[in-house]
């Protein structure tokens, strides 16, 4: 596409325009996909609880987000007299930005990446971990009680299970080698018995796979690791004093987050855009399908897990995160690492 | 701990079964009716809105007795009553605050000339609190449009009063 336009506008405006239309190919069916998630997340958790879930609006309901996007649009945005105004209305933007921002580096295809850095992996990390900020902000700035627990929560719960997620990641980037994305995906060709993608199957990989799950949920603030909007003890937590925009902006950024979550778990452990055997034919249908296939399969994990486990305690939360999760991925480091010492490098 | 126990926490045994458990839900047929299009059937005695009855000469029922106004336990009715030009006592105001009423059924067991009855409509919410002040024109209209469901229910409750 750079070349395509760089034909026109030389280089330095090829490439700016070509980059701005890859943004918005990636970021508006992004929103769509996330006012499509909402409800499939409402119809999931209500037909495993024997409800029948949105169903009025639209065909079978479908555009029951948008009905409800029309209307949170409509409302009046309320700013607390006591809330520190700049923060309070920056908070939810910081969120929504953040959410959108790690899309960047997720390899859609082959060549389909809008940037296509070799340290990727890094790149989501250090976005996953500005993502906090919206949170801290808004529970701050609300200049309120519930608001501020739940930043606090959020802010410990985020810490906590970033770390873990760290080394899970190290255990990836130690066997693929590298810490490109669209790279990781490559090293996935083919990687049980040559013809199953994915390092999920690899039995040394697959609980990593796992944690990776779990901390993922747990990074999104999603059940059963939702207190930071615990609405029985924190009202609706960091949301509480929002309205209007804002709080859509919160719910984009946090589903944006659960679907950004989806697309690496798809893509660090279940091969990305590949698709699950290495066999030719497969590869006519283009890898984004198979990528959304991946994702929406764990949304649908998501989803059931929301429907499925109760709400964790939070010190059950801290002690899975610190004293299961971080001794677990961390001895599988050493694991993995030793093995490949042995295998791969030479002792 | 036992090894069993390890080895069940370390497999996520229990979570897994949950899962099972909650995927099998997921397919089976739903509890739920779809409320505005399909609706539960309601007994005679439902107490949903009040109505006034008439008789079948369109002479309205009520006599102004204001024994459901003193046994109303959420005082939530008020009747202001005098005699009507051809003599006979009628009621000149009969409000019943809905906002008040907790549906009891008092007013309508109370009433000596089944005036007063509780309908089978529950569907009357309204956007502002005001329009649930219900006055006597408002009573009578709820009873000229209930009448048919208002007659067969209490016919079909008689046999056990």
């Amino acid at each position: 596409m750079t070349d395509f336009f760089a034909g026109y506008l030389g280089y330095n405006g090829g490439w700016f325009i070509a980059t701005i239309i890859g943004i918005l190919l990636i970021a508006l069916p992004l929103m769509l996909a996330v006012a499509m998630i909402i409800y499939a997340d409402r119809k999931i958790w209500a037909a495993m609880a024997l409800r029948r879930g949105p169903n009025v609006v639209g065909p079978f309901g479908l555009l029951q987000s948008f009905a409800d996007g029309l209307k949170v649009f409509l409302k009046e945005t309320i700013i607390p007299s006591s809330a520190n105004r700049g923060l309070f209305l920056i908070a939810p933007i910081i969120t929504f930005t953040v959410a959108l921002l790690a899309w960047a580096v997720i390899p859609f295809g082959p060549e389909m990446v809008l940037a296509n850095v070799n340290v990727g992996l890094l790149y989501i990390l250090a976005i996953s971990s500005l993502g906090v900020y919206g949170i801290i902000l808004s529970g701050w700035a609300s200049n309120s009680k519930y608001p501020f627990y739940s930043a606090i929560r959020a802010a410990a719960q985020m810490v906590s299970y970033e770390v873990s997620i760290g080394f899970v990641l190290v255990t990836v980037v130690l066997w693929a080698g590298t810490f490109n994305l669209g790279d990781i995906i490559q090293m996935q060709r083919g990687h049980i018995f040559g013809f199953i993608n994915g390092f999920a199957f690899n039995p040394l990989l697959f609980p990593m796979a796992v944690v990776f799950l779990i901390s993922s949920m747990a990074e999104t603030g999603r059940a059963p690791f939702d207190l930071t909007e615990a609405e029985s003890e924190l009202v609706a937590g960091y949301q509480t004093e929002y309205s209007s925009m804002s709080f859509a902006l919160f719910w984009l950024g946090e589903y944006g987050n659960v679907l950004l979550m989806c697309a690496l778990n798809a893509t660090l452990f279940w091969g990305g855009w590949l698709p699950p055997v290495d066999w030719a034919p497969l590869y006519i249908v283009p890898g984004i399908f198979w990528l959304f296939a991946k994702i929406l399969f764990f949304f649908f994990v998501f989803s059931w897990v929301k429907a499925t486990v109760p709400r964790y305690r939070y010190d059950q939360l801290m002690r899975l995160g610190w004293k299961i999760f971080l001794p677990l991925s961390l001895f599988w480091v050493f694991l993995v690492s030793g093995y490949l010492m042995l295998t791969r490098y030479g002792a | 701990m036992s090894i069993a126990h390890i080895i069940k926490s370390f497999t996520l045994w229990e979570f897994v079964k949950a899962h099972a458990l909650t995927l099998k839900y997921f397919f089976k047929p739903k509890a739920t009716i779809n409320y505005p299009y399909e609706k539960n059937p309601l007994s005679p005695r439902f107490r949903g809105e009040h109505a006034l009855r008439r008789y079948p000469n369109g002479e309205e029922r009520c006599i102004a007795c204001k024994l459901c106004e003193a046994v109303c336990p959420a005082q939530a009715i008020t009747i202001e009553a005098e005699p009507r030009d051809d003599g006979s006592r009628r009621t000149t105001r009969y409000d019943i605050d809905m906002t008040k009423c907790i549906f009891c059924g008092f007013c309508q067991e109370a009433c000596p000339v089944d005036a007063i009855v509780e309908g089978p409509n529950f569907e009357y919410s309204t956007e502002t609190r005001e329009e649930l002040i219900y006055d006597k024109g408002k009573l009578l209209a709820n009873g000229d449009r209930w009448e048919r469901s208002l007659a067969a229910n209490l016919a079909a409750d008689a046999p056990y009063r």
